[in-house]
């Protein structure tokens, strides 16, 4: 199979628990990765700490497993430092908008060509199910054992709001999809951002009564609608579910971070500069 | 791989220490910085967004100086020569990610301008508080070299240094300078008519194949070839403990045999990494031994004591880390009396102390509170002691 050229199949099986959805992300983005035009050797894919982040490990790029939360600002230095790198970031909840929600808003503020990857399952699942900032209130979680009184975020608004040029939501129900939203992200010139719901069977389901896999799939596809659909809805309507799709895509690679870099070199260089 | 480069002209420039080491970054091959204000270390952030475009070279002001530290990490595997600066409160925030740096081996500088601390303390007066930070700051074992210019000229000269070492060895290595060597101003020589030696990094082979690439080889001179991101190799980086291959492996042999590498591949070869200088005669029964601004007070009180027929002589070190432990206990058979002047509550004496092992007296004079030392405390020491 052509996807196999981007597994390590030597570091296989994966360490994610049965039923985990990580493994679906995975499986999609290699398709993508595979419809891409991109070059495999000129493609480097970084990750932080949690189950997310041993997907660098399978895959066959030059990889950066880095510390908690900063894969963001190491791929920044990686991109800059050779913006003819593709630079992609896998991340998980915990990892992204926690510890590393900074990074993320100022890569997105800075429109800088990173391709985001947050695998989202509302959960610590390496520590054994604690918060995230993507809980739901009211969840439970090994450090919520009455319930989370956190809000959690919206991510799409989150990127949004700081500048994100390319914001897409997809969900392991459907991989075909998730395919189709990594495809479109890797093509887009600026910084784009894919959360991707999975689901966690082990560490957030069992706390919460969720059922097995199968069943949290069914629960995504309940709780989401198809970005389009979403917006003929009644605002209340908009609020009990989760649009999935491209949401937001602005084509303006001049303003790219690396490009109007090399705008200021072009600057520095010229006759009577500092 | 060496290469010389040879610049003709010779360059007169009053300059601070802060610029200084932009201009010695600059001569060493530095195309990236990323980092994050700091006082009193915002003026070396300042000189490389004005002089890296210039080279096509890249500035990146960052987020945070966790990210600045990350970033520089980055640049390091993508294949440039990469360096960061700030200041006390901020090195405490880069640690974890210069342990990790030190453990995927990515060759890269840190600056450390210091200034009083704990926390934010005293942010425009000079301090030697981040001694000990600079070695053990970080969670594990590990090793680090730290080098401290006590001028301009010795900023620009071991900035030049950090960036070869950095690069000879695969190892993260941090320049502790001091608020007032920073922002001293000193009439310095560029790129004086010697040759400046370049070391860049030792990577694969041309005939090397990607697919028998070892990232972490075990080498005979321990120091494996590293591979430019992007360049066809395609190999894993991880902060876990890693096989020869790169990729993670919990075996506790596995973890033994890579932290004995990378102290080994620093400690086989401290003769390259240790620079100290000296003036001690076969009389002097007393040596002032510093380092850094406080190397400048105690020459000036070893001299003028010296006018008075006071045995004196002064040891400076320029590498603070690893310490050097022989030449110290070398300096201990020689005379009767160390005195360490310190900008802090006394850490480099406690290293004084471990390597002399009770051969000579270690007194100390300790200033921790913004104020230099002067040349008088010492002296007055010296002639107590004699």
């Amino acid at each position: 199979m052509e996807t196999e050229k981007y597994l390590r199949m030597d570091k296989l099986p994966h360490i994610w628990c049965p039923g985990c959805g990580h493994g679906t992300i995975l499986n999609s983005f290699i398709r993508a990765f595979t419809e891409s035009d991109l070059d495999q050797d000129k493609t480097v894919v970084i990750s932080g700490i949690g189950c997310s982040g041993r997907a660098t490990g399978y895959l066959n790029f030059d990889t950066l497993h880095t510390t908690h939360g900063r894969a963001i600002a190491f791929a920044t230095g990686v991109k800059m430092a050779n913006p003819n790198l593709n630079v992609i970031v896998m991340t998980g909840d915990g990892d992204g908008t926690a510890i590393g929600g900074n990074h993320l808003i100022h890569a997105a503020r800075r429109n800088i060509d990173l391709t985001v990857i947050l695998f989202n399952n509302q959960i610590y699942g390496m520590t054994g199910g604690q918060f995230s900032p993507m809980t739901p209130p009211s969840d439970m979680a090994t450090t919520a054992p009455y319930g989370n009184i956190d809000q959690n975020f919206d991510l799409a608004q989150l990127v949004e709001g700081a500048g994100g040029t390319f914001i897409a939501r997809g969900a392991t129900f459907d991989p075909r999809q998730l395919k189709r939203l990594y495809l479109a992200a890797l093509k887009h010139k600026g910084f784009s951002f894919v959360e991707s719901f999975s689901q966690c069977p082990v560490s957030y389901g069992r706390q919460n009564g969720s059922g097995d896999a199968v069943e949290m799939l069914k629960s995504q596809k309940k709780n989401t609608v198809d970005f389009k659909k979403w917006q003929q809805l009644s605002t209340e309507k908009k609020q009990l579910l989760y649009p999935l799709g491209i949401l937001k895509e602005v084509d303006s690679p001049e303003s790219e971070y690396t490009v109007r870099y090399k705008k200021i070199i072009a600057k520095a260089n010229q006759e009577g500069a500092l | 791989m060496k290469t010389k480069i040879f610049k003709p002209e010779k360059r007169a420039v009053l300059l601070q220490g802060d610029q200084a080491v932009v201009e010695g970054a600059l001569a060493a091959g530095v195309e990236f910085f990323a980092g994050y204000p700091i006082t009193p270390a915002s003026e070396i952030a300042e000189g490389f967004a004005r002089e890296l475009p210039k080279i096509g070279g890249k500035f990146l002001q960052m987020e945070d100086e966790i990210a600045g530290m990350a970033a520089v990490v980055g640049a390091s595997l993508a294949g440039k020569k990469s360096i960061t600066a700030t200041s006390g409160p901020g090195f405490a925030l880069k640690q974890e990610n210069l342990g990790f740096a030190t453990m995927v081996e990515a060759p890269l500088v840190v600056v450390n301008v210091q200034r009083v601390g704990p926390s934010t303390g005293l942010p425009t007066s000079p301090s030697q508080g981040d001694l000990m930070q600079t070695r053990w700051g970080r969670n594990g074992d590990q090793e680090i070299i730290a080098l401290a210019p006590a001028s301009v000229a010795e900023s620009y000269e071991l900035t030049i240094k950090a960036v070869n070492l950095s690069e000879k060895f695969r190892q993260p290595v941090v320049l502790l300078l001091d608020e007032v060597i920073g922002h001293l101003r000193e009439k310095i020589y560029l790129n004086d008519s010697e040759e400046i030696e370049i070391i860049n990094r030792k990577r694969p082979t041309a005939d090397q194949d990607p697919k028998s690439y070892l990232p972490y080889q075990q080498t005979d001179d321990l120091i494996p070839p590293m591979a430019d991101y992007g360049s066809g190799f395609k190999y894993h980086t991880s902060g876990l403990f890693h096989d020869q291959s790169g990729f993670p492996d919990g075996k506790k042999e596995t973890a033994k045999l890579m932290q004995d590498r990378l102290h080994n591949k620093l400690h086989n070869n401290l003769e390259q990494i240790i620079f100290y200088q000296k003036d001690i005669r076969n009389d002097d029964r007393v040596a002032v031994l510093s380092y850094g601004s406080t190397a400048r007070t105690a020459i000036s009180a070893v001299n003028t004591g010296r006018k008075d027929n006071l045995k004196a002589g002064w040891f400076k070190l320029q590498t603070v880390w690893p310490f050097a432990e022989r030449e110290v206990a070398k300096l201990a058979a020689q005379v009767e009396t160390i005195i360490v002047p310190e900008l802090n509550q006394g850490q480099l004496i406690r290293e004084v102390e471990r390597a002399v092992a009770g051969q000579a007296r270690v007194l100390g004079i300790n200033s921790y509170a913004g104020e230099l030392i002067k040349p008088e405390a010492i002296r007055d020491l010296m002639e107590e002691v004699l």
